[in-house]
């Protein structure tokens, strides 16, 4: 076995993405620069605002969706983020989550559509995203770094790539499951192609679609506390701090922010596809 | 008017293959064997007029859906040619299809497909919509339409909250809304209860005689058929193996296969007059003697018989016993016995209504026509023939 020469897959990885450099680093400089000015306006106002406004907003949205149990849980655990002085990381946070969740709707939603549509592009689609999750997620950081650098940028970056699969999929799923008699409906009345879409399929589709979105908000706060490792900052920032001074308290602390920061996210988009 | 010629429909991605071993005569279940490929629709050929329901009867697997599907072009026909007004279906480009589909023709499904997410008023205003009606002008029609087919006031409802008829009553008035001149309904009723079921025929009965539609109709059901259709195809295997008015298929089933499809139908709603009536070959004249009516009786073994004038016109009948009895005195004329209370009919009442009437009397029910000529006469005996399936010839006795 030791006959053959050893396979020179690192290097042809290297090789591959100096050549994306060259050729596509200008593209993705402008492109970077986009995203670190909307993803920083987000944090700077996310942060500028009263952090009890913050707090009643989100409670009144999580009663609407969720509950009083909900609620309750939300206005204690912001609160308690707040008095632990987490608020403005935890912001950075958020920020970056709906930036990046953003993204994968803006982009995932019509790739899910695609598939759904044309076989072929299923076809493409699907192992690539079989792929992509079988994954460890911090593998996703390394390419990041060559084009975009450290920072917050490479980190919503990998988020959106990695948090984006359960959006197209649920979205082909969602499509695929409107019944046969509904698509025959809209076609019979002479439906085009976008009525049967925006009149039919996607509203069908929608509890389908929003499960898939809740998924990706919980795989993109998992991945952008990671991606604190290439400079991220937010929560995942001190945790990524506190492991390398071994401060377990600070570690703890954030963790728990990180924790609660989930649940509520969760609870509240949980219940976006129920409600008519 | 919609002209289907040679329709074949075959389901798979070989269909020229296909085509040509149908060509060969070969049977589907060996097309089937042989390329794994299913044929549809087999070779169809009909022509509906305007404003003619015309029914598609046959098990389920006959073929039915697919055959309606290939008209609005839902499923696209492997050969042969729709014509919507000589407008080729098959052919034409997509934007002339949702044109036609827009404004020419409307589906009712089976199992309703309401969309869940909208209203029964947003519902029934799904094709104006797509038309791209503007909603106040919309709002008059669906009203109406929704009045029509007695759902008013829940305009505002969910389809969840209405009931299996209810929904349907949804399809049509959606089906409706944007006036087509073409209904295509697949087992329209095949999902509600015997009950509403029939509810529902009548009032689409009632709604075919107010718009004159140009309807298809599938169902499995005969008495069904019988009710709603003008005429009917009967399929089996993807083929139409008869077609034509009710009475047709009942009476002379074209194969073994339509014999055992007819044999459990409530016939009596199909069934005419005129279809189950004998010729009334025994009459007299008023001014024959009793003596003569009296032999014609006595050879045919009847106990009543039928009186025209000279111009075929029914004056009544006379009895067998009061013919002896005026011979006996010695009277020439049959007037005075000629008695005029005898039940009629139309050549075209239903059966259904008769069979009361028979129970009650004595005398053959006379079926005459508009100008009140004797046409024939109900007897028990055809009529029970009839009902039970086949029809001998019989006396008027
Ligand atoms: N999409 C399809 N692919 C393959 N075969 C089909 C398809 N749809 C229907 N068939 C077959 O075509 C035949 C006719 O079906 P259908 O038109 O639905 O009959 P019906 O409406 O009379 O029950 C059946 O044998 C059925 O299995
Ligand atoms: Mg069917």
């Amino acid at each position: 076995m030791d006959s053959i020469p050893r396979i020179p897959l690192g290097e042809w990885t290297d090789n591959f993405i100096t050549y994306l450099q060259i050729n596509f680093g200008s593209g993705t400089q402008a492109f970077s620069d986009g995203l670190e000015s909307l993803i920083k306006g987000l944090q700077g106002f996310l942060i500028s605002l009263p952090p009890e406004l913050v707090i009643i907003v989100v409670a009144i949205l999580a009663w609407w969706l969720a509950g009083k149990k909900i609620a309750l849980f939300t206005v204690l655990g912001l609160f308690f983020i707040y008095n632990l002085g987490l608020w403005s990381v935890t912001m950075e946070t958020i920020a970056m989550v709906i930036s990046a969740v953003l993204f994968c709707m803006i982009i995932g939603v019509p790739l899910g559509i695609l598939g759904a549509k044309n076989n072929t592009a299923h076809r493409i689609i699907m192992p690539i995203l079989d792929f992509m999750q079988t994954l460890p997620a911090f593998v996703y950081l390394l390419p990041a770094i060559p084009f975009f650098g450290l920072g917050v940028v490479p980190g919503v970056i990998t988020t959106i790539i990695f948090a984006m699969p359960p959006v197209i999929r649920l979205t082909d799923l969602g499509l695929k499951q409107v019944p046969e008699e509904l698509i025959e409906l809209g076609k019979s009345f002479g439906s085009t192609f976008f009525q049967m879409l925006l009149k039919i399929e996607l509203p069908l589709a929608r509890s389908t679609i929003l499960a898939g979105i809740n998924q990706c908000i919980m795989l993109s706060l998992s991945m952008v506390v990671i991606a604190s490792m290439i400079g991220a900052k937010g929560l995942g920032g001190v945790v990524w701090r506190a492991i390398q001074t071994l401060k377990m308290g600070m570690g703890f602390e954030a963790g728990v922010a990180i924790v609660i920061i989930a649940i509520i996210l969760d609870r509240i988009t949980q219940n976006l596809g129920k409600s008519k | 008017m919609i002209e289907v010629k040679n329709l074949i429909k075959v389901y798979g991605s070989n269909t020229d293959k296909v085509l040509e071993l149908i060509e060969k005569g070969m049977s589907n279940e060996e097309i089937k064997n042989k390329t794994k490929h299913v044929v549809g629709v087999r070779d169809v050929s009909f022509t509906v007029e305007k404003g003619e329901s015309f029914v598609i009867m046959g098990l389920s697997g006959s073929g039915k859906s697919t055959l309606l599907r290939c008209i609005n072009r839902l499923i696209k026909a492997s050969s042969g040619e729709i014509l919507i007004d000589g407008q080729n279906i098959i052919t034409m480009s997509g934007k002339d299809l949702e044109e036609i589909r827009q404004h020419r023709m409307a589906m009712v499904f089976q199992r309703f497909a309401l969309l869940p997410h909208r209203t029964i008023l947003d519902n029934v205003g799904y094709g104006l919509e797509i038309q791209g009606v503007d909603k106040r002008k919309r709002l008059d029609k669906v009203l109406e339409v929704i009045e029509m087919v007695g759902l008013k006031g829940w305009e505002n409802s969910y389809p969840e909250n209405l009931s299996g008829g209810m929904q349907q009553r949804v399809g049509i008035a959606r089906a409706l809304a944007t006036d087509p001149d073409i209904l295509l309904m697949d087992e329209p009723f095949s999902a509600l209860d015997p009950l509403i079921r029939q509810d529902m025929q009548d009032e689409l009965l009632d709604i075919q005689n107010k718009l004159q539609k140009t309807i298809i109709f599938i169902t499995h059901d005969l008495d069904e058929a019988l009710k709603v259709g003008d005429r009917i195809a009967l399929m089996k295997d993807g083929c139409i193996v008869q077609m034509g008015q009710p009475e047709d298929i009942l009476l002379s089933p074209a194969t073994e296969y339509v014999a055992r499809f007819v044999e459990n139908v409530n016939r009596s709603l199909a069934l005419t007059a005129s279809s189950v009536m004998v010729r009334p070959r025994y009459v007299v004249h008023p001014k024959d003697g009793p003596r003569t009516a009296l032999n014609f009786m006595e050879k045919h073994g009847l106990s009543t018989l039928f009186v025209l004038d000279r111009l075929g016109k029914l004056k009544g009948y006379i009895k067998a016993e009061d013919a002896s009895d005026i011979a006996s005195q010695g009277i020439k004329d049959l007037g005075g016995i000629i008695q005029t209370d005898m039940p009629t009919a139309g050549p075209d009442s239903p059966l259904a209504g008769l069979l009361e009437v028979m129970a009650y009397t004595k005398v053959p029910i006379a079926v005459v026509d508009e100008n009140n000529k004797l046409q024939g006469a109900l007897v028990r005996g055809s009529v029970i023939a009839g009902l039970a399936g086949g029809r001998g010839e019989m006396n008027n006795g």
